[in-house]
């Protein structure tokens, strides 16, 4: 039989899923075909491994880093509310939002979002610090067999001596923002839809 | 499959209503009724039917019962088309078309993205050149990939802009009209109750021919009537299976045939791709020994004429392999071999990596596109999905399998150009030919996870950009 992919969802969830991450409605019909087909066991929710048949996305350096960003503490699955939830952080800040009521909570998709979504990149445990073997760890995925341990460490210490404002010896989310206050986060974290 | 065919009177059983089973019952009675009385006239109708198309096909004549058969259908799906169209403006549904992407990609370089997030920083005077924003390109192409990327799309079938009248490519399309679904459903009778016996009819006397003839021909001693009468008998029997999918071919370029001695190289799509090319030409086909039917037809293929078939274990010997197709390839009276380079079925809309094995056999390559429309039935033999036996009742239930077979000007391996360039030389002409995209990802990932050479290759360039190369690395 054919797909049935969109008649799984239902208007009311769609709805719901516009309010939370602002996607439109034909957006998040066509990124529920795609859930769908990366879903390969059909029980609603996506696996790591359904993550790592992406060939592109097996071959980044980060690749399990992006994918552990997906599943919340502890689960090995995540259903279709999670996963627009996570990729509404790629959603382009658009103008008219910034005049939207300021008791609907920040948008998934701020700026503060979209660093703290970077931030958990770094910071595996979860405790809000990035440590100097955190940063490590994510120096290492990226570089490879490339470059050696202490020509490594040397370059994460120079990087937390640079961000450390309170002397921990670890950098912190607002230390971390303001480092990156320059870049132009807004742009570089945003994904384009064509339509 | 669909079953709705045999919905209403499985329901009526499962809800163990026994007024619809009443009624089920007589409409049945009816119909078997009605069936014995016509029987005979049917059967006869059937016969002639069946001569008519089978005759004039082995001939390589037309009585043009196809040719009216598909404009028929083309005026019917049009009127569809329109429908759907008109409907969806009217309920101000705007479907959006999922052959166009999802979302904007560049291809600038990993480099130039780095060197874009860290503009604002001063650069580090000693030591590696290392931002905490680094991370932000990376994310970003994962998330894209995940939202949409090249691969994983191309291991399943093609979806439609506009609906078919076939239950399985009703994807997005919903109830749009009584008319419509009416349609839908003598559609279904017609291709489900004359369309497939009528089919698998002519499927099963082409294969039985190929059999028999095939046999009969290599009784005869080794002449140049024996390789006539082979090509013969195995046009013919592929003629037959083309009818028998209600295949309609339309060929370009002829004058670039492969000619004896040479190898042919396609695109692969789905196992009819060989009735496809065979059907204008005889080929010596390469393969594995099967057992059962499949083995059966191997055997009498290769009493007519050199075909190659290897064992499992004798596939895994490269070299035993590709100097068999050497030998084949050198012997100017054989038939040109006939390979499929990508080695597994890809959905039509691409061309992924050829593997090189089959241009290192040295000889002339003929490239050979082959694009199906996919308007009329989808071709692509999605092998996780569907065996061959649910693949093949959906062929024979689709409406026709309607394609275009472009020939290549032939092409040898040039100086100073290994096996690898020289296969995706290949590839490239191919793709521009069929209006395919081209890739360089390998088919096998359909099964196989992705070589970490590629992620080691990225790790690589990101590593030049943390360290000059002038410190010990």
């Amino acid at each position: 039989m054919g797909s049935r992919a969109s008649s799984l969802l239902r208007e009311e969830d769609i709805e719901e899923i516009k309010k939370e991450t602002g996607f439109s409605h034909s957006q998040i019909t066509r990124l529920y075909s795609r859930f769908h087909s990366l879903d390969k066991g059909e029980n609603g929710a996506l696996s790591r491994e359904d993550f790592q048949r992406i060939p592109e996305l097996a071959i980044n350096p980060l690749g399990d880093r992006i994918i552990n960003a997906f599943f919340p503490e502890g689960e090995d699955q995540v259903n279709f509310r999670g996963f627009m939830r996570t990729l509404a952080h790629f959603r382009p800040v658009e103008d008219n939002e910034k005049n939207k009521d300021p008791n609907s909570g920040e948008p998934l998709n701020s700026r503060n979002n979209k660093l703290l979504f970077a931030f958990r990149l770094y910071d595996l445990d979860r405790d809000d610090k990035i440590s100097r073997d955190e940063l490590l760890q994510v120096l290492r995925m990226m570089v490879g067999v490339n470059i050696s341990d202490e020509q490594l460490g040397s370059i994460a210490d120079r990087t937390i001596q640079e961000a450390d404002t309170n002397g921990d010896m670890s950098i912190s989310f607002s230390e971390f923002i303001k480092v990156l206050e320059k870049v132009d986060v807004e742009q570089k974290m945003s994904i384009r839809f064509l339509h | 499959m669909d079953w709705t065919l045999f919905f209403f009177l499985s329901a009526s059983f499962r809800r163990r209503n026994y007024e619809t089973l009443h009624v089920s019952e007589f409409v049945l009675k009816n119909v078997i009724a009605f069936m014995e009385d016509v029987w005979p006239m049917l059967r006869m109708a059937f016969v002639v039917l069946v001569l008519l198309i089978m005759l004039p096909a082995m001939f390589g004549l037309s009585l043009g019962i196809t040719e009216a058969y598909m404009k028929i259908l083309i005026k019917t799906l049009e009127w569809a088309t329109l429908k759907i169209q008109k409907n969806s403006e009217e309920k101000k549904t705007l479907k959006p078309s999922s052959s166009n992407g999802l979302i904007q990609r560049d291809d600038s370089s990993l480099e130039k993205e780095i060197v874009e997030l860290r503009r604002n920083r001063p650069r580090p005077v000693e030591g590696g050149d290392f931002a905490l924003s680094d991370v932000f390109y990376f994310s970003r192409r994962g998330v894209e990939s995940i939202m949409e990327d090249e691969v994983t799309h191309r291991f399943s079938s093609e979806e439609l802009a506009s609906w078919n009248l076939l239950t399985r490519t009703n994807n997005n399309f919903h109830y749009i009209s009584l008319r419509l679904t009416i349609l839908w459903g003598v559609g279904v009778c017609i291709r489900y109750g004359i369309l497939l016996p009528l089919r698998v009819t002519l499927a099963a006397i082409g294969i039985s021919w190929l059999v028999v003839g095939t046999t009969g021909v290599g009784f005869l001693p080794s002449c140049r009537l024996k390789d006539w009468l082979s090509e013969l008998v195995h046009v013919m029997c592929y003629r037959i299976c083309a009818r028998g999918l209600s295949a309609t071919i339309h060929y370009h370029n002829r004058e670039n045939k492969p000619k004896k001695g040479g190898i042919c190289v396609a695109n692969h799509t789905s196992p009819i791709d060989v009735v496809i090319l065979a059907n204008d030409g005889g080929y010596a086909m390469v393969g594995q020994v099967h057992g059962g039917l499949m083995g059966v037809i191997q055997r009498a293929m290769v009493r007519a004429c050199p075909h190659i078939w290897f064992e499992r274990a004798e596939m895994k010997d490269r070299h035993l392999v590709t100097k068999r197709l050497r030998d084949h390839v050198n012997d100017k009276n054989k038939l040109p071999i006939l390979i499929f380079p990508e080695g597994t079925c890809i959905n039509n809309t691409s061309v992924m990596m050829f593997k090189k094995g089959s241009f290192e056999i040295g000889g002339t390559i003929y490239p050979v596109a082959i694009k199906y429309d996919p308007q009329f039935g989808d071709a692509f033999w999605n092998s996780g999905k569907y065996n061959m036996v649910s693949y093949l009742l959906r062929m024979m239930t689709s409406w026709a399998i309607v394609c275009n077979v472009w020939y290549l000007p032939p092409m040898t391996q040039q100086e100073g150009e290994d096996a690898v360039q020289f296969a995706n030389r290949v590839k490239s002409a191919i793709a521009h030919q069929g209006g395919l995209v081209d890739l360089s990802w390998d088919g096998g990932l359909k099964r196989a996870k992705v070589k970490d050479t590629f992620r080691q290759e990225q790790q690589k360039i990101y590593s030049h950009m943390l360290v000059r190369d002038d410190s010990s690395d």
